[in-house]
């Protein structure tokens, strides 16, 4: 069914827009965000969705029951051609409402629980002091994506998932073929690939059950009448191996990229490691390196400070946006590491760069603990580490919602 | 004050326990273990963290009588 646009639509801000700073989102979101909390945009398709850039609205909106997050739904906008592809519909966890989205979840809370981050500390300290190692006997220079960036992630969540890690170079060519796709038959190709290659893997630990990692455990449980079909398995371990290594990598070099195009911050930070913590939310919040903080579809009319959101419109969580709200983060564009005060350790965590509600993303103490690994390790070892090439020549990502650099050449 | 945690709801998010950490802990299968259900005042600013981050609104917070149930 193709409706035509309204003329009236033609006129809507398009969504998404590139950025011109690593950092900083577009001047049109700016623009956009000033103007109020709720906006109607113009997706590639012409359909039109509700882009929330309130940060008191946004948090409202992803912990409201009614607000729906299955991407299999005829009405549940894709925002990008890529999430047109059958692949994405539906994708484990993050696509799925309760009470199935619940259970798996629960499945997977002991894989990631703080404890468990807390002890892959030390292991995580060491393959980093080990790519630094490496680095310092090649070069300088050096690229930081394919020699720090993305090995952190990509082993850690090979080790946790029990994938492989020699794989690495297949598995992250097509989440990047996946995840950077500008259609959606390439997104399918690529997603179809990863399917298969995890299919092969879950059929070898069917086998020979007893091995280490997520997965085998999940094997072990599979049963096609209760709560999780080896169907279901499959999707979690797309959906964990995916999430698990792009953003994190990408949120390391443009961390990177952040902390050396801020001197006297890098400086604040390298002064009291304390600050480390607190620093690394500040620069999930600056970064916002996945500006969707989630998508949602409401399941009946929602009215939300005098804005009504009707039953079956799409919404869409910046959080490029909802991070730079003034009402939570004074000068919000502004980048300081001491922006949580030091009163709490928690308190500088009221970013919605994890999104939040029951999807608030469940790597996400994985992820800090890589991100606080990464950033003291690469500075420690490399002070007088800079960038190769000026920053308005680093090859950045196009046409998305996920940042990216392709590369990050860097020398010392 | 008297703080307590829906098991049912909890994502394992973890803000309870790095916020709050002498009142908020988890168990083996991730979720929120309440350390101590009456906490002195002197954790206030830290209980009210907590509960405030929580993305599935399972923490509540309850003082002399007024119970704060958080919006679902």
């Amino acid at each position: 069914m193709t409706t035509p646009i309204p003329t009236e639509d033609k006129r809507l801000f398009a969504y998404p827009q590139d950025r011109s700073c690593p950092w900083q989102p577009s001047s049109g979101y700016r623009e956009l965000g000033e103007r109020g909390p709720l906006h109607r945009v113009r997706l590639w398709d012409g359909k039109s969705i509700w882009m929330v850039t309130g940060h008191a609205q946004a948090r409202r909106l992803l912990a409201d029951p009614r607000m729906s997050a299955d991407r299999s739904r005829d009405d549940f906008p894709a925002v990008l051609p890529r999430l047109d592809a059958p692949i994405f519909k539906p994708i484990a966890i993050i696509g799925f409402d309760p009470p199935v989205h619940d259970i798996h979840r629960r499945m997977l809370a002991p894989d990631f629980s703080l404890k468990q981050v807390r002890a892959l500390r030390g292991s995580v300290e060491e393959l980093t002091g080990k790519l630094v190692d490496d680095m310092l006997r090649k070069g300088p220079p050096a690229e930081l994506i394919e020699d720090y960036a993305l090995p952190i992630p990509s082993m850690v969540i090979s080790e946790l998932l029990g994938v492989p890690y020699d794989d690495h170079a297949f598995f992250e060519a097509k989440t990047v073929g996946l995840l950077q796709a500008k259609s959606a038959q390439d997104a399918e190709a690529a997603g179809r690939a990863l399917w298969d290659y995890l299919d092969e893997l879950i059929t070898a630990k069917e086998r020979e059950p007893g091995g280490e990692g997520v997965l085998s455990r999940l094997v072990g449980r599979v049963d096609e009448d209760g709560d999780l079909t080896r169907e279901d398995l499959l999707r979690i371990a797309l959906a964990l191996l995916l999430g698990g290594h792009d953003t994190t990598s990408q949120m390391i070099a443009l961390g990177v990229v952040t902390l050396l195009e801020h001197p006297h911050q890098l400086a604040a930070l390298r002064a009291d490691p304390g600050v480390l913590p607190a620093a690394v939310d500040e620069l999930l919040r600056m970064v916002s390196v996945t500006d969707v903080s989630g998508v949602r579809v409401a399941t009946e009319d929602i009215e939300i400070d005098g804005y009504v959101i009707r039953a079956g419109e799409g919404v869409l969580v910046s959080s490029s946006m909802t991070n730079r709200d003034p009402e939570v983060f004074p000068d919000p564009y502004r980048f300081d590491v001491h922006r949580a005060g030091g009163r709490n350790a928690a308190s500088g965590r009221h970013h919605l760069t994890f999104g939040f509600g029951i999807h608030q993303c469940l790597g996400q103490n994985l992820a800090r603990m890589e991100l606080e690994v990464a950033f003291a390790v690469l500075f420690d070892r490399i002070p007088d580490l800079r960038l190769a090439v000026p920053l308005d020549g680093l090859p950045t990502r196009s046409g998305g919602t996920m940042q990216g650099v392709h590369t990050l050449p860097v020398e010392w | 004050m008297k703080v307590t945690a829906d098991r049912r709801r909890c994502m394992a998010a973890g803000h309870c326990a790095i916020s709050a950490p002498t009142v908020f802990d988890h168990g083996e299968d991730g979720l929120v273990v309440v350390l101590d259900a009456d906490p002195g005042e002197d954790a206030r600013e830290a209980v009210e963290t907590a509960e405030d981050l929580c993305p599935s609104r399972a923490i509540a917070v309850e003082t002399a009588g007024t119970e704060r149930v958080p919006a679902r």
